[in-house]
């Protein structure tokens, strides 16, 4: 499944990140490193900054200070001695085709069949064969469930069902890793433990996850690492057990409490 | 739910039917018949006027109708709103980019064409157009404010035709700009954030992505613009271009004969705008990929549907009933 350089110790490394909008900060200085095959998952109130995180891990922010490496590879810039040149828009391109994002509402292309959609990027992104990028679409699409329902358009399937293509269309990119945006937000509840049993399946498999969620229960079962923000800055992080059953800072007491 | 004996008496032999056997009776609408009737009363007598007034001059109209000299000038009609839409559409395209761009200067200069061209009147521009060897004699390509490599005769490059493609095809562009633009702003923006998150490059991700998407709203509009301008290039008469109504009009100057040659003109926008109409309908089909459960059925299909129904079940069989 991963790709890349399997001596780089870290397939997410983020340093020193700050990032506001307009004149509201909303990072203050995030370090966060995540290991190849591991599922971090983030928790945290609404306005913590977790989401704007995941964001800039493949450039979809920009960030005011601060490196964010994937497999690597330094994303959005090139370092020339002390100063941090932004890529053009074709290099960051081709960076973010490595990376999988899976979104709170799907946002699948509603005019392409669910196959067309799987193997658009792999084929104009990633410019691969077009026989094997299709042999791969149809197994993917099999793994997620929805293997009868490649030539039907996403508004015919259910919420579940367009998320797991969701999760297809990312792995079809063979991505170094998969960012999950509150997969299972916008939701209906009977619907979320088909979505939250593919991300398991990714997560057995040893694919490298991160992951925001609301799911405190799911992310004590999948998670090595959660990840606790609040404020725009990481509060604490460690083994699920740890985080979840004993809290060290107060700030993720009252949120487990309200949540749990 | 059990009923007291004596009324067991009065339900008739039909009691052991089970519910799911019942089947729905239509209900009848004696109204929708009369009104019906009093309307296609009006409509008939219409149509007995056409035929029977002698002011309607029918053998005019059939000597008129597929006359060459008619027929030039419905060609020339049909080029003028040709060009008119390639050229429009493609500069109004290339506007609304501009509009829609990161550029400063060419969002500016976009906006302020859009401004200009909305402001003046069609026919106050293509008389400019048809006047503009007055202000300009000679048009030379070269270095900008510097020597001319080669110049043209502006009179002998910018007739009437070129003068009338202009000014529809400029004026034309600022009202596609803003259609075309209305239906890029309309594409949800998670679709470029989804193509933006995949890699997928930029060109594919607006003519892939974000162009089927918006052609759905641009399509009716569009149409409505190509169709009004079909009918518009009829302004360009003023300029003596041998377009369908000059051509009418000076044929009814020479025989008087106003209201059949008239109606030759009217019959042929009427011909060639149901023709758009329909490949309007069948081009917004295609656009309508994915996006309702089911694409409605074509007049044909449906049709054929009703013909089926009919003759499987008779006229007036109740709708829904299967049995």
């Amino acid at each position: 499944m991963t790709s890349g350089d399997e001596h780089v110790p870290y397939v997410v490394d983020v340093r020193g990140v700050y990032k506001s909008f307009g004149t509201l900060p909303v990072l203050e200085g995030v370090d966060l490193q995540v290991r190849r095959g591991d599922v971090t998952v983030i928790l945290g109130p609404s306005g913590s900054g977790k989401s704007t995180l995941l964001r800039t891990l493949n450039h979809l922010e920009k960030v005011d200070r601060g490196t964010v490496r994937i497999d690597g590879e330094l994303m959005g810039y090139r370092r020339r001695g002390n100063k941090l040149h932004e890529l053009r828009t074709r290099d960051i391109l081709r960076q973010r085709s490595r990376i999988g994002f899976v979104f709170q509402s799907f946002n699948l292309f509603p005019h392409l069949t669910v196959l067309e959609n799987v193997v658009e990027a792999p084929l104009s992104a990633q410019r691969r064969d077009r026989a094997e990028v299709e042999a791969d679409a149809r197994e993917l699409l099999a793994r997620v469930g929805v293997g009868d329902k490649i030539h039907d358009f996403p508004k015919q399937l259910s919420g579940g069902q367009q998320q797991r293509v969701a999760i297809a269309r990312a792995l079809a990119l063979r991505p170094a890793v998969i960012l999950f945006d509150e997969p299972t937000s916008a939701l209906d509840p009977e619907l979320v433990g088909e979505v939250l049993e593919v991300i398991r399946d990714l997560a057995r498999a040893g694919t490298t996850l991160v992951i925001v969620t609301h799911e405190i229960g799911f992310a004590r079962e999948v998670a090595d690492t959660v990840v606790f923000m609040d404020g725009g800055v990481i509060v604490e992080q460690g083994p699920p057990g740890d985080i979840l059953d004993r809290p060290g800072h107060e700030r993720t007491q009252a949120f487990l409490s309200k949540v749990l | 739910m059990s009923a007291p004996a004596e009324f067991r008496t009065t339900i008739p032999v039909h009691q052991h039917l089970d519910d799911s056997n019942l089947v729905v009776a239509p209900t009848r609408h004696p109204w929708r018949w009369v009104t019906s009737a009093a309307v296609l009363i009006v409509v008939a007598q219409f149509a007995h006027g056409l035929a029977t007034n002698p002011g309607w001059d029918w053998p005019t109209f059939a000597q008129y109708f597929t006359a060459t000299s008619v027929l030039g000038a419905l060609w020339m009609t049909i080029k003028l709103t040709l060009w008119g839409t390639i050229l429009g559409f493609a500069l109004g395209a290339l506007l609304a980019v501009g509009r829609l761009s990161n550029n400063p200067v060419l969002q500016v200069v976009s906006w302020t064409y859009i401004w200009a061209f909305r402001s003046i009147p069609l026919i106050v521009q293509l008389l400019f157009w048809f006047n503009i060897a007055y202000l300009y004699r000679t048009l030379s390509v070269g270095i900008p404010f510097g020597p001319g490599f080669f110049s043209f005769n502006v009179t002998g490059v910018i007739s009437g035709f070129t003068a009338a493609v202009l000014g529809l095809a400029l004026h034309q562009a600022a009202y596609s700009a803003e259609i075309i633009r209305a239906g890029i702003i309309s594409v949800d923006p998670g679709q470029v954030e989804a193509a933006n998150a995949l890699g997928i490059p930029r060109g594919r991700q607006f003519f892939r992505i974000v162009l089927p998407q918006a052609m759905r709203s641009i399509l009716p509009n569009a149409a409505n613009e190509v169709i009004s301008l079909f009918k518009g290039t009829s302004i360009v008469s003023t300029m003596a271009i041998a377009e369908l109504f000059y051509q009418v009009q000076v044929v009814f100057g020479r025989n008087g004969r106003v209201v059949p040659l008239l109606m030759v003109a009217t019959v042929w926008y009427i011909i060639l705008t149901t023709f758009l109409s329909i490949v309007q309908y069948y081009v917004e089909r295609h656009y309508a990929r994915g996006s309702a459960r089911a694409l409605p059925l074509t007049p044909w299909q449906k049709a054929t549907a009703k013909y089926r129904e009919i003759r499987d079940n008779g006229v007036g069989a109740p709708r829904g009933a299967t049995r």
